[in-house]
């Protein structure tokens, strides 16, 4: 009785046994061995091993940790523009001297040569034709007004320096200009030529004075015949430098 | 002092007193330029006769104030101001070691610049005219360029204003041809002792050709000729020529 007992035992445990072995696909610990690759993927893998290995960035042996810090270049101010106004004192011919003003606008291109656009203004008086005549009015007040401009190429020559007193010199030099422009005057406008010369002294490297002595020459035939009109003009003025 | 005057001078006194503030934000960083010449000569002022009282050592810096034409107003470590040569300065680097470029006025430069103005006069339709310029370079080539002139006749004075564009052929070329073309307006006002006088504004197209010649530094010469239609208010258009030459400087 007890070795039937053992054999059904026996018996029973053996089939389990036998049973585990075909429950392996299903058994989650039981690991599965890899089938062994082809000749094929072996080509494949070694392909894109070595495609992997020349994409990738070579490696660094240290990773810098400041950026380059971008030097920004300060700009050079240019400052060969002269801006200014100047007072003084037109002879118109035929008329009286008449004070004057002006503006002035130089655009200094090289250390000898500038171009300049003035402007002026003045009040002429009367003919003397008009003074002895009494009551008589060749102009009106509008017509009396001179005014003109030029575009002109001045030269700077004689470049030196004057001093006062011991410890202060100041950079000056002489200049010619000479140009083209307008008149308007006697109710008309003309065709000018100018030209003069001048003294431009610098107190500082910002500030210049001038002294000028200028001649507008126009041809009008208001007064009789048709000739030649000299204006002279003196001034002093004063620029700044932007 | 009458209360008017002194509300009048507030702002006047608040402007004087804000002014120099200003100036003071206003200030710039300067450019440092080290010296690899022997040496660096620094004048008295800017120009080529005026005394050196003043020399930089290879090694040295100094820092630029401005620029007037050809000459730099320089500090030295010391704090002494001077004015030195662009050739000069053409032996100088930057704190990086870089060679010190600018612009300078030559062939180069008359080839290749920004700027461009000038004086010009001639005749148009029998007048005499007066007239200045500006042109904007868009590239080496092509030229935008604003003309505004003022023509004295003997039967009439006016103004004339034109806005183009000009083409330059062989802008590396010494003299460089042109051609130009565009729009403007034109003022006439007839003189009253001949005709009864009415001013008259017309829209104006031209087209133009011409001639630039490089003189030195920053000069060149140029001429040309204009061929205007002015749309008249008449049925026939008017049609006027103008020849002018003049002075002009690049920058």
């Amino acid at each position: 009785m007890e070795s039937r007992i053992r054999v059904l035992l026996l018996t029973l445990a053996f089939a389990l046994c036998g049973g585990c072995a075909h429950l392996h696909m299903h058994w989650p610990f039981h690991r599965h061995a890899k089938p062994p690759p082809t000749q094929a993927q072996q080509d494949a893998d070694a392909d894109a091993a070595a495609a992997a290995a020349e994409a990738a960035p070579p490696p660094t042996v240290i990773e810098p940790q400041v950026e380059r810090r971008k030097v920004k270049v300060p700009k050079i101010k240019s400052k060969n523009v002269e801006l200014g106004a100047s007072f003084g004192e037109i002879s118109i011919e035929s008329y009286t001297a008449a004070p004057l003003t002006g503006l002035r606008f130089d655009y200094h291109v090289t250390e000898d040569f500038y171009f300049e656009a003035s402007a002026g203004r003045a009040m002429s008086g009367k003919t003397s034709f008009e003074t002895l005549g009494g009551n008589i009015q060749l102009l009106t007040e509008d017509e009396r007004r001179f005014t003109y401009y030029n575009l002109s190429l001045g030269y700077n020559f004689l470049p030196g320096e004057v001093f006062l007193g011991r410890n202060l010199a100041m950079t000056s030099g002489f200049y010619m200009v000479g140009g083209i422009g307008s008149v308007k005057f006697e109710g008309d406008h003309k065709f000018t030529v100018n030209f003069g010369a001048g003294f431009r002294v610098l107190p500082t490297d910002w500030l210049a004075i001038h002294i000028e002595a200028q001649d507008l020459v126009f041809k009008s035939d208001f007064l009789g015949t048709d000739r030649l009109r000299n204006n002279l003009e003196a001034s002093l003025g004063a620029t700044v430098y932007f | 002092m009458p209360r008017r005057l002194t509300r009048g001078l507030r702002p006047l006194a608040l402007l004087l007193f804000a002014l120099p503030l200003a100036c003071q934000a206003a200030q710039r960083e300067l450019l440092q330029l080290f010296v690899t010449a022997p040496f660096l000569e620094l004048h008295t002022g800017p120009g080529r006769g005026y005394p050196v009282t003043e020399v930089v050592a290879r090694g040295d810096s100094v820092d630029v104030l401005f620029r007037r034409t050809e000459w730099f107003k320089v500090r030295t470590e010391r704090g002494v101001e001077g004015w030195a040569a662009e050739g000069d300065l053409l032996l100088t680097t930057l704190a990086d070691g870089s060679p010190f470029k600018f612009e300078r006025g030559d062939r180069e430069g008359f080839r290749s610049h920004r700027w461009e103005g000038g004086v010009l006069t001639g005749d148009y339709a029998g007048a005499t005219l007066v007239e200045g310029f500006v042109a904007r370079s868009l590239t080496d080539s092509l030229k935008f360029e604003l003309q505004v002139g003022q023509f004295l006749g003997n039967l009439s004075n006016g103004y004339v204003a034109d806005l183009g564009l000009n083409h330059v052929f062989m802008p590396q070329w010494r003299f460089s041809p042109f051609l130009t073309m565009g729009t403007g307006v034109e003022r006439t006002e007839p003189k009253a002792t001949l005709v009864v006088p009415r001013d008259q504004t017309y829209q104006t197209a031209y087209a133009g050709v011409g001639g630039r010649y490089y003189l030195t530094r920053r000069f060149f010469l140029r001429a040309e000729y204009r061929h205007h239609t002015v749309f008249t208010k008449v049925d026939a258009n008017e049609v006027k020529q103008e020849w002018k030459v003049g002075f002009a400087f690049f920058y």
